[in-house]
């Protein structure tokens, strides 16, 4: 099941930028692209660690700030040559609230 | 028998649903509609027409008296309903009568959302709903000022509509584009180009703060950023909220519109509701098509027939003359979602198909709409399109061709437009050469001069051949910006000067970039050419930034940052070590370095901290060292004649003096420099990019160097005798770079390619042109020159600091 919990608006997040949410378990960034869509990944990039709240979003992809790894926001694998992939959570934005799953957050700390 | 019908609320939606009524079962129905305007129904969609004079109000009525006398309906016009009694099934009239009814019907509609800004109640504060509204805004005289607050349809249907009347009307619009729901940027911005071209002033990213009057009356506008708009009359079109106070007193299940189901039921088995007051599956309803959609369900609904409410793709036109656009669907970004991009820059042509598989999911058109509805088709019956993928943009009458041609952006460009800025030549002049025998660059050059300077517009020079030659010219291989354009970063630089594009999208529209937003490679570099090209046009895009220029600071491997205060010349205080000193305690900073270019480091810092620290060194006088940025970062010195005993000149003076002047410009690599007391040369200047070695006579100016990847000395640009010379000739160095430079390109790379004589013509011949230089660079700098953390610090703290925190949760 979901639980949906308020994380903040969405108009705190800069349009193709992101922000940080702390969990139990490390960071999630939450994304905001430039067509107002909202998606929630694992904060560190499999390759050293980079914090890809920090990166530069195009389309719906980041690039890492340190090496230029490009994910997927959808998917939260690594594009073009690189191989990887972040963990994704359901997020969604409503009456320009945006919300995040607490359930899936939690599962990840259990695991 | 006769059943009681009773309607509240005389719309499109139940004026629709009245005539499917009326006409399925004639006499079943005994109607009593009751409407709080004092009319009846008329197409409320076409007022905007009606603002812009195209038509009169008597042409857009649906339903006259007539109409409601032939079919025996009672119309109670400009009475409200004051409540609904559910168990004895009546309504109560404003006036006291009771009615009893058999089914109810609610088509209250919506009311405009007033944004309670300070001043909203003002009188000449209206909204733009219904007649009563739009002759408010046709009683202005010409030349009168009207504000409208909201660039979305309604509000650019009231814009153009007043200033066809003559009106002076400025769109404050708090999004980055226009009508954001319907359209993409590309297409926000050549909607926003053609409304400028019809004398509306366009406010994007634009926050209202309070509305001011006088006796009573609106008299201005006044925006967050100290704006003052003045107006006579100010328009909000900010959007609708359903109208469900009768509803909600009355007891239904209301939400954020009436619920309903699928065949239009309330909660009350007996109760109905339609159009823009209902809520269906969790949405609202704006637009027409679904309004008349839910109007004949409930007709089929009340007579008894089987009849469900589906939602269904939408489509939107903008009733604007002379603006041709479209959107349908969904035409987000998405995994396994592809665009397909066609532009045409000359006809002001944009078209965007969002596929998904081999189906079309949504469309963006503006300046071309003859095909829009075949698409709309499209995209409603989901038809599979792999078969004509290839030529799917072009359109159903599209019979066989050729590929896009990459040289469009060129190709598309008028004789008058200028290719070689140095020189002053039009494409119309290369093309004459070229068809009088100039068959390659260097004939071109040698005719026209065109590339013939600094060499930036050589590709475009080759294009312009390409084009006119056909086969016959071979063109060398460029190296493009990235994937997004096949354009090189010189023909960027040059087509933004000279088509005057000064935004991000009307790069991406004008020269067909190939994504919807760019990427990591080009959205930087488009970033500083924009700003160093407009400076007072172009507002800079912090998340077109590499992160460091972003936080203003040195992001490190483990996520954390480092902080460098500006030391003037590499001068310092002992307050300042000692403010340096405390806070890195406080922050608890691992590390302190002290920098080749006579800086104290301060590494480790976290992200949250940066505010905060930067605050505490602002206190004692401490800037921004611009330590992360593509842009003047240090000006190194040695003490000079004031201690030296070999001193020359007062060094460390020309360096605070040179620093003072720099700091803060953006450049297209980093730019750093030394100002040496004599030829001993203790600062090193003569491997900076700009380096000042002092010898009695005066100032030896040297340019270009390197001690970075490529070890190289600086050449000597000029001698000078004084000062003030000196710091004219860096700073007209600067700008010639800032100006001409491809990004990432450190000043001695761009020397090389553009030759120092190329330079030095410019900087130290040319004073007319110095004197352009060094005022381009100060309108620059009255953007630029100030200290970013002391901003981020005052304005932006919170942005540093997470988003939410549910560590505290969790362990709950």
């Amino acid at each position: 099941m979901t639980n949906w919990i308020d994380i903040g608006s969405l108009d705190d997040i800069p349009r193709r930028g992101a922000r940080k949410v702390k969990t139990v378990m490390g960071c999630v960034a939450v994304f905001r692209t430039g067509d107002d869509r909202v998606f929630a990944l694992d904060n560190a990039c499999p390759h050293k660690g980079g914090p890809l709240a920090e990166g530069i979003v195009h389309g719906h992809s980041v690039t890492c700030p340190l090496h230029n790894w490009v994910f997927s926001l959808e998917t939260g694998m690594a594009q073009g040559a690189d191989e990887g992939s972040v963990a994704t959570f359901p997020a969604r934005v409503e009456a320009g609230r945006v919300l995040l799953d607490a359930e899936r957050l939690a599962a990840r700390s259990a695991a | 028998m006769t059943q009681k019908l009773v309607v509240v609320g005389a719309g499109m939606a139940s004026g629709r649903m009245l005539e499917h009524l009326i006409d399925g079962q004639p006499g079943d129905w005994d109607v009593t509609l009751f409407n709080a305007e004092p009319r009846g129904n008329y197409n409320r969609i076409m007022l905007s027409p009606v603002l812009a004079g195209d038509k009169t109000y008597e042409e857009i009525v649906t339903h006259d008296d007539d109409w409601y006398a032939t079919r025996g309906v009672t119309c109670r016009f400009g009475e409200k309903v004051a409540g609904i009694d559910r168990a004895a099934k009546t309504v109560m009239a404003a006036n006291g009568d009771v009615l009893p009814y058999d089914k109810l019907v609610l088509a209250t509609g919506s009311n405009p959302f007033i944004i309670p800004l300070p001043g909203h109640d003002l009188g000449g504060v209206i909204a733009y709903r219904d007649l009563e509204d739009t002759e408010r805004m046709m009683a202005l005289a010409p030349g009168q000022k009207a504000v409208v607050i909201g660039g979305g349809l309604l509000g650019l249907e009231a814009a153009a509509g007043m200033a066809a009347r003559g009106v002076e009307v400025t769109v404050v619009h708090i999004m980055g584009h226009l009508m954001e729901r319907q359209l993409d940027e590309a297409a926000g911005f050549l909607l926003r180009r053609a409304l400028m071209q019809k004398n509306i002033t366009v406010l994007c990213s634009a926050n209202s703060k309070e509305i001011v009057g006088e006796n009573g009356q609106v008299r201005a506008l006044v925006l967050d950023d100290g704006t003052e708009l003045p107006c006579d009359l100010l328009v909000m079109a900010v959007g609708i909220r359903p109208n469900t106070a009768l509803a909600q007193s009355a007891g239904l299940a209301v939400g954020r519109g009436i619920q309903v189901d699928d065949q239009m039921r309330t909660s009350d088995a007996d109760v109905f509701a339609v159009g823009e007051c209902v809520e269906h599956d969790g949405a609202l309803f704006g637009l027409v098509a679904p309004l008349y959609d839910q109007a004949k369900v409930l007709a089929q609904t009340l007579m008894g027939e089987q009849a469900a409410f589906v939602q269904k793709s939408l489509s939107t036109k903008l009733k604007v003359t002379g603006c041709d656009l479209f959107s349908a669907g969904d035409f987000a970004d998405g995994a396994g979602r592809e665009d397909i991009v066609f532009r045409d820059p000359a006809r002001g042509v944009y078209k965007r198909l969002v596929l998904e598989g081999n189906m079309v999911r949504g469309a963006v058109f503006y300046g071309d709409t003859a095909d829009s509805s075949w698409f709309f088709g499209l995209i409603k019956d989901e038809t599979d399109i792999s078969e004509m993928r290839d030529t799917l943009i072009f359109g159903p009458a599209y019979q066989g061709g050729s590929a896009v041609d990459p040289m469009a952006a060129v190709a598309a460009l008028p004789d008058d437009a200028e290719i070689c800025g140095c020189n002053g030549v039009c494409k119309g002049q290369i093309v004459e050469a070229i068809n009088g025998g100039a068959g390659d660059l260097g004939a071109v050059r040698a005719k026209t001069k065109a590339s013939a300077s600094c060499g930036t517009c050589t590709g475009l020079v080759e294009q312009v051949l390409a084009l006119t030659l056909g086969d016959e010219f071979k063109m060398p291989a460029a190296q493009p910006v990235c994937g997004c354009t096949d354009l090189t970063h010189e023909e960027v630089r040059r087509l933004i000067k000279s088509q005057r594009l000064t935004s991000m999208a009307a790069v991406h529209q004008e020269l067909g970039w190939k994504t919807s937003c760019g990427c990591h490679v080009c959205r930087p570099a488009l970033n500083y050419y924009l700003l160093a090209d407009w400076p007072l046009e172009y507002k800079d895009d912090p998340q077109s930034r590499f992160i460091n220029e972003r936080k203003h600071a040195n992001i490190q491997k483990d996520g954390t940052f480092s902080v460098v205060p500006r030391m003037w010349g590499g001068m310092t205080t002992p307050n300042e070590l000692r403010a340096i000193a405390d806070a890195a305690e406080k922050y608890k900073v691992p590390t302190v370095h002290v920098t080749g270019g006579q800086r104290i480091d301060l590494l480790g810092v976290k992200g949250e901290d940066l505010p905060y620290i930067w605050a505490d060194l602002n206190k004692a006088g401490l800037v921004s060292g611009h330590a992360y940025s593509k842009g003047l970062r240090t000006v190194k010195t040695c003490v000079g004649k004031e201690h030296c005993r070999f001193g020359t000149q007062d060094s460390s003076g020309l360096g605070i003096k040179l620093e003072k002047k720099l700091w803060g410009s953006w450049t297209p690599h980093k730019v750093k420099l030394a100002v040496s007391g004599c030829p001993r040369n203790c600062a090193e200047a003569t491997c900076k990019d700009i380096g000042v070695v002092c010898v009695d006579s005066g100032y030896q100016i040297g340019v270009a160097g390197a001690a970075g990847m490529d070890v190289k000395e600086t050449e000597r640009l000029a001698d000078v005798a004084t000062e003030e010379e000196a710091i004219e000739l860096a700073t007209a160095f600067m700008q010639l770079y800032r100006e001409n430079a491809k990004y990432l390109d450190r000043p001695y790379k761009w020397v090389a390619k553009v030759g120092l004589d190329w330079v030095k013509e410019r900087v130290v011949h040319d004073l007319a042109e110095r004197k352009r230089l060094v005022e381009a660079f100060e309108l620059s700098q009255s953007i630029y020159r100030k200290d970013p953390w002391a901003e981020h610090a005052r304005e932006r703290a919170e942005t540093y600091q997470p988003m939410a925190d549910l560590t505290l949760e969790a362990a709950e």
